[in-house]
């Protein structure tokens, strides 16, 4: 998708679809997407809850297990497809080339075993060190995702951790084999802000020491124009709008990212007298009517053109996004629909 | 929503709490121990005001706003509303006051019964406090559920129908089935989508006109207190450290905490980040084993001697901020 890098990208999705089959009938979690992320680059991915975000990257990752899955498309990571490897040769590449951090650091360590055994574990599964010398490597990846007295702490259990030491033992796991591509998906979410302030300052200076490109998966905008060269903004399974950092939230394109920026409380310490909200519910992607934009029901501007569903369209360089009304109009079209009144402080 | 202005006629006070303490006994591998969840918070709301409580998980935001409803007895203090203290009343005497203020929940999956349609849930605490006729009582409900976005077509419905933000909306009507004066609402949109929450914070907004609603709004999240609350009180580890009129504690915080708070928020930007972002280092302290002097002392990057040693007393500065601090940051 993205002409701005001359090299072969790292990782290349080609119209991934994911579908779970139940009795109630199919629901498409991810309906043909496309995307690509260069090398060292960090590309932020934002949707709400059932936007497909997190599925998408589970199935690049093979990790869903569940027969009534459908996965189809690409997903080329160095050239080689992804979606059609054998276990083995996904097994040595996960967790090594290709690292995942989790939103819930409890749930991603296992109790009983000490960080330094979860840490020097996976450093062992990749390659042939002795246990002295990989538990020496786990106290290296501790000291510097920051975690101090590390040499002690190797030996903790994980509930000896507060939240945040513990998605910082997550992330020195993720690291222990120098992945050429993290993924992280709401590394930050379930922390406080003042210790998600400590996480992300950490993911972006070892990314600058590790060389590593991030998939990172948000709901917060906030988190996103801090951390991402490039943004992908997920709705219903489809790609709403995507493109550079800077062009998405300078010259947002389609209305749901609009809606998504403006239903924000501003953070600038100025007041609004109500938010924008978007109306209406996120759909559900069990609805078997998909032939249309899927925002439209929740759309100002929604009307016969959205149907069917609007290709996505590359409006400037490497800025994409699937609407049909008029480029020249979006900038009045927005502020129509977010017009909110800014009350005197 | 009123801005409360020093020169004209205040409001009534409506909820007092004086010196509100919970300790938690536990016990642990050293023997019993005491969690200092609320360590004396003294506070006042007025009629028609919000006031927004933030602070980090394990602050004792939650603790106090259980407290101030008397979900949780307060270990020592007293809780006055409209006059009355509900600390020394009887569990008989509280139920008729407690059609006077009611809670609004986080999690809105957890706190309705899943076997109670939308009507019967709203219906219920009229039932109890036997507020009228049963006909009377379900017109009543209806309109609440009218209140809150819900045609007739959904009376009927069950909780699991219902998605995450109209459960919420289903949580606020029947807190307000009472007709109560005040809702202490406890991180009400924090497990909401951003789009979702945006709705539930309009309606908040607009039941407060419409009821006359006086709001105690817990949360952890700055920004949306900030939009929210006329006033905010900031909390760590189980005191408040600052309390001031929304706008000013958010734009020119005068603790040092605050001030990390604040610096912390990801903000959206479409530059490069210019700000100079104070990063605190280390964790909150455990509430069993609080730091000496002022709790803050170990992450403040101005403490000094004196912070280690004395505890600093919430207190007025000359602009009308309280701050709890030795060395409270300029106003700008």
């Amino acid at each position: 998708m993205s002409e701005s890098t001359t090299t072969t990208p790292l990782l290349e999705v080609r119209d991934l679809r994911v579908s779970f089959k139940s009795r109630a009938g199919t629901v498409n979690a991810v309906d043909g997407v496309s995307f690509s992320v260069g090398a060292g680059e960090t590309l932020g991915i934002v949707g709400e809850s059932g936007s497909g975000k997190s599925v998408s990257m589970l199935a690049v990752l093979g990790l869903i297990d569940n027969p009534n899955c459908v996965i189809e498309g690409e997903a080329l990571f160095k050239g080689r497809d992804l979606l059609t490897m054998g276990d083995d040769e996904l097994r040595a590449i996960r967790g090594a080339d290709i690292a995942m951090i989790f939103q819930d650091p409890m749930t991603a360590l296992t109790p009983v075993y000490t960080a330094g055994w979860h840490i020097s574990e996976q450093i062992r599964a990749h390659e042939k060190v002795s246990k002295k010398a990989a538990l020496d490597r786990a106290v290296q990846l501790l000291t510097a995702v920051g975690i101090p007295n590390a040499a002690e702490r190797v030996n903790s259990y994980p509930h000896e951790f507060s939240g945040g030491m513990r998605q910082r033992v997550v992330i020195a796991m993720a690291l222990s084999c120098q992945p050429s591509l993290l993924i992280a998906d709401e590394p930050t979410t379930a922390l406080d802000v003042t210790i998600q302030a400590q996480i992300l300052e950490l993911l972006k200076s070892l990314q600058g020491e590790f060389g590593s490109s991030i998939i990172l998966i948000t709901h917060d905008m906030g988190v996103v124009s801090q951390m991402s060269d490039r943004v992908n903004v997920m709705y219903g399974g489809r790609l709403a709008e995507a493109g550079p950092r800077r062009d998405v939230l300078r010259n947002p394109l389609h209305p749901y990212t609009w809606g998504l920026m403006a239903s924000i409380p501003p953070t600038d310490g100025s007041r609004v007298a109500r938010l924008s909200a978007i109306p209406g519910a996120p759909i559900s992607p069990g609805d078997p009517d998909r032939d249309h934009c899927l925002f439209s029901p929740r759309c100002t501007f929604a009307s016969d053109a959205c149907r069917p569903q609007p290709a996505l369209v590359e409006h400037s360089q490497a800025h994409f996004d699937a609407c049909v009304l008029p480029f020249e109009q979006r900038p009045e079209l927005r502020r129509q629909m977010t017009a909110v009144e800014e009350v005197a402080p | 929503m009123t801005t409360p202005s020093s020169n004209s006629a205040e409001p009534a006070v409506l909820l007092e709490a004086r010196d509100v303490v919970k300790h938690f006994p536990i016990r642990t591998s050293q023997g019993k121990q005491v969690v200092q969840a609320v360590s004396g918070v003294s506070l006042q709301v007025r009629t028609g005001e919000t006031l927004g409580l933030v602070g980090e998980s394990g602050c004792g935001k939650s603790t106090l706003g259980r407290c101030l409803v008397r979900l949780l007895e307060p270990t020592s203090g007293s809780v006055f509303f409209d006059g009355v203290d509900i600390t020394t009343k009887s569990r008989r005497e509280l139920r008729d006051l407690r059609t006077g203020f009611q809670m609004v929940f986080q999690d809105p999956y957890a706190s309705l019964n899943p076997r109670r349609r939308a009507l019967a849930t709203v219906e219920e605490p009229m039932l109890t406090h036997s507020m009228g006729s049963a006909a009377e009582i379900r017109e009543r409900a209806l309109a609440l559920l009218q209140d809150v976005g819900f045609d007739a077509s959904f009376a009927d419905r069950y909780p699991h129908e219902f998605s995450g933000g109209q459960r919420q909306r289903l949580g606020i009507a029947r807190a307000l089935a009472v007709g109560p004066k005040l809702l202490v609402a406890d991180e009400p949109v924090s497990a909401l989508d951003v789009s979702i929450q945006a709705q539930v914070l309009n309606l908040l907004d607009d039941l407060q006109k419409e009821h006359d609603l006086t709001y105690v709004f817990i949360a952890h999240d700055l920004a949306v207190v900030h939009h929210i609350a006329d006033r905010i009180g900031v909390m760590y580890l189980g005191e408040l450290v600052e309390v001031g009129e929304s706008t000013d504690v958010y734009t020119r915080p005068r603790h040092p905490y605050t001030q990390a708070l604040i610096s912390a928020i990801p903000v959206m930007n479409d530059e490069e980040e210019t700000r100079e972002r104070i990063v605190l280092t280390g964790d909150l302290p455990s509430p069993i084993d609080k730091p000496t002097g002022c709790a803050f002392n170990p992450r403040c990057s101005y403490a000094k001697d004196i912070c280690r040693t004395e505890t600093p007393v919430l207190q007025r500065l000359d602009d009308g901020r309280e701050v709890a601090c030795h060395f409270p940051l300029t106003a700008v």
